[in-house]
């Protein structure tokens, strides 16, 4: 992987730097904005905030529930077990049991999602610098064209004091 | 009170964790004794029999089974709490809810560890598991047992995983800040996180989903605990209150245990910074909001069988109104709901020593109340030849006072090696969402909003 960034002191230089990579003709998906916490006043924070994880979060809720009725449903009638004259298949208690799965299923889900899509736990190498733990925001291109070099280096240097970094 | 820089953040918070003095050795050392002595005194429980409890005919539940729910219910203080607070963005939760995660992690943990001390042969605790076996036995989920299984393993999945979550980030910046074979292991819990815009929203997503599922979950737990007693026909237990009296009385506690926690952390790991008097006279409200409603559901209780006047209720209603039971009663009265009042609903007594000394009393009395629903009703059920009483025995004491100890010590132990306050949230609440706030409203750094 190459890479070229800069690290930048507060938010607003690094909207300057933004703004600058989208002037330069480069698209939200290819820059790379990283900082040491969330920053939701600024416009940066938005890039990738698109997802779909409540809807997975469903479709988990919905597998829950649908295995726990299964699950209820298949082992009472398959050994049937008289109960305090309960019906064999008894669907108020087995409400509880599907409430849990559904709502088990919901929470695996979304954390299968937050782990699939903000690439945690994999191990290529990808863009990082540990200054930005010390309150540095960090943005950059990764695998930028050569041809778009000269117009990325201009749009990251906002300030003669921010040095241009590479991978 | 301005909240210090992000770099003093950082420092002080990570403090603890590449700081080790003796006396953090001498406290691991002395508690974790204590939690050994326990596990002795189990070992020796399993080898002698479960005669050397107070257990007998016709008091099955005691100490255990009260243990179990007491524990149960400190566990809401965290993961409920804190997603209640998530969810309704209050800023002054920053410093708040990995402290009160924390204790519902290990609360349940410690919970669920009483079902298995109560067997009698603790190593086959997996038939508890409703799994169809070879044996035969099929789970049967019109038992509330099986409910039990179901929602506390589904609590305690959510809860780790809610607590697990934002400290991801956290441990991005322990590994930054490390070196050799810490920065290993921190970089491992990491899973590779570097704070891109797109994790960040997939985290406070993931959170925000989260918060809002963990909470009916929690509800549900210490309702179906609840169901474990008022499902079956005995005196003062078959009860259609019992669901939200049991809600109640876990939050109660929770709130009160959390209180305590935070305290204690405020004084030995010098987070005076960040644990302001004004989260303790927060979280004193709310305690005194719930030692109210929890008065409010006693009062319920008693009045409906009073006024019932069935025979068998009245027994267990006198015997612990006026009878043998009545000491535990009353103290129980006074030190959740007397002391409480008084102390809580003055403001000048509102102190983080006068939340401490209300909680101290309220986790006294939480377990009281769990003794006195699960000792006096089995003691005298429909017929009096049935009737029985119970004496502790010095085993079920000394794994009683060694799960204190080793919830401490879990604790202790979760300090020393992950900030017990989230880092990275905090340093948000300078940066909170325009979208969160009316135009003309300004974040007080505490995270309390002034228009």
């Amino acid at each position: 992987m190459k890479a070229l960034y800069a690290m930048y002191p507060d938010g607003h230089a690094a909207q300057r730097a933004v703004d600058g990579l989208r002037k330069a003709g480069v698209t939200d998906n290819d820059i790379t904005v990283i900082s040491a916490q969330p920053m939701e006043e600024f416009n940066f924070s938005h890039i990738g905030h698109k997802t779909y994880m409540w809807y997975i979060a469903c479709l988990g809720g919905l597998v829950g529930f649908a295995g726990a009725t299964g699950l209820a449903y298949i082992t009472e009638t398959s050994w049937p077990i008289n109960t305090g004259g309960m019906p064999i298949v008894s669907w108020w208690p087995n409400l509880i049991i599907m409430f849990e799965l559904t709502m088990l299923g919901a929470i695996l889900a979304s954390v299968i999602t937050l782990i699939v899509t903000a690439g945690l736990g994999r191990r290529r190498p990808a863009l990082y610098d540990p200054e930005v733990t010390d309150g540095k925001i960090l943005v950059g291109v990764e695998n930028p064209r050569d041809a778009s070099l000269p117009d990325l280096k201009k749009a990251l240097q906002i300030h003669p004091n921010i040095s241009l970094k590479t991978i | 009170m301005k909240l210090p820089n992000d770099a003093t953040i950082t420092t002080d918070l990570l403090h603890p964790l590449l700081n080790t003095s003796w006396r953090f050795y001498l406290l691991v050392a002395f508690l974790g004794s204590i939690v050994l002595m326990g596990l002795s005194t189990w070992i020796f429980q399993m080898v002698m029999g479960f005669g050397m409890t107070g257990i007998n005919n016709p008091i099955f539940w005691a100490f255990y089974i009260t243990n179990f729910v007491f524990w149960i219910g400190i566990s809401h203080a965290g993961t409920l709490i804190s997603a209640i607070l998530r969810l309704v963005n209050a800023g002054w939760r920053r410093p708040v809810t990995r402290c009160a995660e924390v204790i519902t992690a290990f609360a349940l943990m410690i919970g669920a560890l009483f079902p298995i001390i109560h067997l009698g042969r603790p190593w086959l605790f997996f038939w508890l598991v409703p799994y169809p076996s070879s044996r035969m036995i099929w789970p049967n989920f019109r038992s509330p047992l099986a409910w039990d299984f179901f929602a506390i393993n589904t609590y305690l999945t959510g809860s780790l995983l809610f607590l697990f979550l934002p400290m991801i980030p956290d441990f991005a910046i322990v590994r930054d800040h490390s070196t050799g074979l810490r920065r290993k292991i921190y970089g491992v819990l990491a899973l590779g996180w570097r704070g891109t815009t797109k994790q960040w929203h997939r985290l406070e997503t993931a959170m925000s989903i989260m918060a809002v599922g963990i909470i009916p979950v929690a509800v549900s737990v210490h309702t179906i605990v609840s169901f474990d007693f008022s499902m079956a026909p005995v005196p003062m237990w078959h009860s259609t209150i019992f669901g939200p009296y049991f809600v109640a009385g876990a939050i109660f506690s929770g709130i009160a245990g959390l209180i305590i926690a935070m305290a204690t952390l405020r004084k030995f790991l010098h987070l005076e910074n960040y644990l302001y008097p004004l989260h303790f006279q927060n979280l004193g409200k709310l305690l005194l909001m719930m030692s109210l409603l929890w008065g409010y559901f006693v009062f319920n209780e008693r009045l409906t069988v009073w006024y019932g006047n069935h025979e068998a209720d009245m027994n267990v209603f006198w015997v612990t109104q006026t009878g043998s039971f009545s000491p535990l009663f009353w103290t129980m009265v006074t030190v959740n709901f007397v002391i409480p009042v008084i102390i809580l609903g003055i403001k000048r007594f509102r102190t983080i020593t006068g939340c401490v000394i209300a909680s101290c009393g309220v986790c006294v009395g939480m377990w009281l109340e769990r003794f006195l629903i699960v000792v006096p009703s089995l003691g005298h059920k429909y017929l009096p030849y049935s009737w029985g009483t119970y004496t502790p025995q010095p085993v079920e004491l000394l794994i009683t006072v060694s799960t204190f100890a080793a919830m401490t010590l879990l604790y202790t132990l979760f300090a020393k090696f992950v900030p017990i306050i989230s880092i990275w949230e905090l340093k948000a609440g300078k940066h909170p969402s325009p979208a969160l706030f009316p135009e003309g409203a300004r974040e007080h750094p505490l995270g309390e909003v002034h228009i």
